[in-house]
């Protein structure tokens, strides 16, 4: 190995392949680019949506869901995750990355899919949604950017796999790789089924929107989109735990409470994950009941089983680190003593409460076969992803972002106490909003939808004062959200490109970087219930969890009950 | 070492399980049985199932079958574009076609009495939303999807679309009206 390929970075004692390096910035700066095209979107969106607004007329807000659909869950999340997997890969390995030049291909890919497609819904012609269902048409080159940016992604899933080789061939690790770079192969794994999935779609609607090819299907086109909708969602769902496990490390120089078992429940993410594309089509003509429980349920549940898992196991994890650093007083005071104005912590504690609570509970809800009948469509829907996919996965990502601006880009973070409040206002903001929109859509206001008042409807209808307060709430705490948002922007782009460059200063140590440095990493010592409580390495953590199991189980049964007063079917 | 290290023992795989992490999998996994046993446990002892009765058909076929129903049993009509209330015999098959941007014909139906609801969309994907009941179904076009329903409330739902369907898709509104039996 060539040494001046690699640079230390003195802070953190990360190694970084300047090629890996550039790579990842390059990454990094069009996620954020397109972050920043998707919430404008979702500015004017949120404020067409709040009923007392009503900002946009119907063309327009069609179009611009369109944007912020296709920008934020496919533009954004993948291509800060790509950064994530050479991050993964070559930084935590060590490692010089695989073939860079073909690295670059990928991305100049996904930039130009990227392009074409937000030129095609620019001009009009592509107001389709993300999910372009068949036989609603759409310009050829929307689904000819989405298919330029599934493949430039997925040379780069190959280029993170060739990496893991090359370090092991190299020896750059004893041992196995580490838990964040395992669960980022779960991810990988991951994407290489989902973006083939999105191939054997994709590309015949391209060329039935082309005239090559004359009929698709409506419902198979359903089942198979879906088999890249939902599973790409686990890609996130994988990166985000996976990021979550880093800062535990990063921060609190947590190790996992065992390897065991968080491997085994990234294991089961890969083994089951890609069932439940049944989650979107409960309620669809035909599907057999026995397919959709089996699937809805990724097998028994066994993959919501492993998210419980994470779900313990990373502040679990968190709280053994810091018992062992002396904070053993009763249950919480682990947890009352943590860097609450770090933004690197907070963000990823908000974001792992977050999905949990929102999003993981709601999610199972709404996937039960049965309980779909009262959600299916209504804005509940996107009040459950955005408590995942935004408050999960968007804001876990966030947080990583303040550790990788002193790092990677060698900058102090700009700001700072704009950074401290950030994940505050995003994070607290989102919650709000996703549940004003799980109350709205209970009460049955339907997602994608222009105006819930049905202005020059031939027939009417009125929903109750109840539904449009709770759109009024949503588009408030929208508007909370978007400034968090937008402080999140704001941070990034002065620090990365006006920013002080941490070489500048003459020590590392001034208040600005501190704020965001990493905890030496600790090693608790005497095992870890030494400082437990009830033979419990993490009492308290398991407190939080049987907390969040009795929540689950309460709004489980309401569901059922609120769905046994609706008209017979069968 | 820490999780973003590589793992302190070489054979992480024997180091046994802490306790905190095998109780919450033992609680988690029996919470994970129940919620799965829920769903077969409701087909057989819930009264809210969809059925799997579906059948492949074309607008045109479909479009007959509606017609004939709307020709044989309407009893008004209702707005000025003339709209059809289509009053079927209980037990019958109830065919509704949701197309842009209407749910057609509209529906007048007997509380307490049971009906195979037919439903498929002429063009493209349309959501059949009933409110305030609040029941929801995905309508693809070229199937058929039958819905065997008994509604147990008397007076006006409405069927919303809320599956996006281009420009109009906020005007699509029908009605299905509950009457109280015996009329
Ligand atoms: C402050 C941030 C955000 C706000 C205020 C916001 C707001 C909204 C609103 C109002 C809708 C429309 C719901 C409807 O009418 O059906 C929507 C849809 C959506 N949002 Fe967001 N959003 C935000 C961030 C995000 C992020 C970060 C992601 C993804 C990572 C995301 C993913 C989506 C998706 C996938 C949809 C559905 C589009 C569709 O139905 O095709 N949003 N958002
Ligand atoms: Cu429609
Ligand atoms: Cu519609």
């Amino acid at each position: 190995m060539s040494n001046e390929l690699f640079r230390t970075c003195p802070e953190s004692g990360l190694q970084f392949h300047r090629p890996a390096e550039r790579l990842m910035k390059a990454h990094a700066v069009v996620a954020v680019v397109i972050l920043l095209i998707g919430g404008i979107a979702a500015l004017l969106v949120t404020l067409t949506r709040w009923p007392a607004v009503h900002l946009l007329p119907a063309d327009r807000f069609y179009q611009l869901l369109t944007t912020h659909g296709v920008n934020m869950l496919i533009f954004w999340m993948i291509s800060f995750e790509i950064a994530i997997l050479y991050f993964c890969s070559s930084t935590l390995l060590k490692v010089r990355l695989a073939t860079p030049k073909l690295a670059w291909v990928g991305f100049t890919l996904m930039l130009a899919g990227i392009i074409i497609n937000n030129l095609a819904v620019a001009s009009g012609t592509a107001s389709v949604m993300m999910t372009s269902y068949v036989p609603m048409p759409a310009n050829p080159n929307f689904y000819l950017g989405l298919i330029l940016f599934a493949v430039g992604a997925l040379i780069g899933c190959f280029i993170f796999l060739a990496t893991l080789v090359i370090a092991k061939d190299e020896k750059t690790y004893e041992g196995s790789i580490p838990l964040v770079t395992f669960g980022a192969l779960t991810a990988c794994i991951i994407a290489v089924f989902t973006i083939a999935s999105g191939a054997i779609i994709l590309v015949p609607t391209w060329l039935w929107s082309l005239g090559y090819i004359n009929h698709i299907d409506a419902a198979m086109y359903r089942v198979v989109w879906w088999a890249l909708g939902h599973s790409s969602q686990q890609i996130n769902v994988a990166a985000h735990v996976s990021v979550w496990y880093a800062i535990a490390a990063i921060v609190f120089g947590a190790r996992p409470l065992s390897e065991k078992v968080s491997r085994t429940a990234f294991f089961l993410y890969i083994a089951f994950l890609q069932l439940a594309s049944a989650h979107h089509l409960l309620v669809d003509p035909g599907l057999s009941a026995e397919w959709k429980i089996f699937n809805t349920s990724y097998a028994m549940y066994l993959a919501v089983l492993a998210s419980m898992v994470h779900g313990l196991t990373v502040p679990g994890s968190i709280e053994v680190a810091q018992r062992a650093k002396g904070y053993t007083n009763g249950l919480f005071q682990w947890l009352r003593k943590a860097p609450w104005g770090n933004p690197i912590f907070s963000g990823m504690f908000i974001s792992l409460v977050g999905f949990g609570f929102l999003g993981g509970i709601s999610g199972v809800v709404m996937g039960t076969e049965q309980i779909n009948i009262i959600i299916h469509n209504t804005i509940y829907v996107p009040g459950h992803f955005h408590a995942t996919v935004v408050i999960g996965s968007t804001l876990a990502f966030m947080s990583l972002t303040y550790f990788l601006i002193p790092t990677l880009f060698r900058k102090q973070v700009a700001f700072p106490a704009i950074a401290r409040l950030q994940p505050y206002f995003f994070g607290i903001g989102m919650s709000v909003f996703a549940l004003a929109m799980m109350g709205a859509g209970t009460l049955g206001v339907e997602r994608r939808h222009w105006d819930m008042a049905f202005t020059g409807a031939p027939l009417g209808f009125e929903y109750p004062a109840s539904a449009y307060t709770m759109m009024g709430i949503m588009g408030l705490a929208g508007m909370v959200a978007i400034i968090g948002g937008a402080m999140y922007i704001l941070v990034t782009v002065v620090s990365v490109f006006f920013g002080k460059s941490v070489e500048s200063e003459s020590s590392y140590g001034t208040a600005t970087t501190r704020l965001m440095r990493a905890e030496p990493i600790f090693i608790p010592e005497g095992g870890h219930s030494a400082a437990g409580k009830w033979g419990f390495a993490a009492p308290g953590t398991f407190v939080l969890a049987m907390f969040f199991l009795v929540t689950f189980v309460l709004y489980y049964a309401v569901n059922w009950k609120y769905l046994a007063s609706v008209w017979p079917l069968s | 070492m820490s999780a973003i290290q590589p793992p302190a023992e070489l054979v992480w795989w024997k180091q046994p399980l802490d306790k905190v992490e095998g109780t919450w999998i033992g609680i988690a996994l029996v919470w994970s049985l129940i919620m799965f046993f829920m769903m077969p446990f409701w087909h057989v002892y819930g009264k809210q199932n969809l059925s799997s009765e579906a059948y492949r058909t074309t607008p045109q076929a479909y479009m007959a079958k509606t017609q004939a129903m709307v020709d044989q049993y309407t009893i008004r009509t209702e707005t000025s574009a003339q709209l059809p209330v289509v009053r079927p015999p209980p037990g019958s098959d109830v065919y509704l076609l949701g197309r842009l941007w209407q749910w057609w014909p509209l529906l007048e139906l007997e509380k307490g009495q049971t009906y195979r609801l037919h439903i498929s969309s002429m063009d493209w994907n349309h959501g059949f939303s009933l409110q305030p009941v609040n029941i929801n179904t995905q309508i693809i076009p070229g199937y058929e999807m039958v819905l065997t329903v008994t509604p147990d409330t008397s007076g006006e739902q409405t069927i919303i679309c809320n599956e996006f369907c281009g420009i109009g898709h906020h005007t699509m509104l029908g009605k299905i009206y509950v009457t109280e039996g015996g009329r």
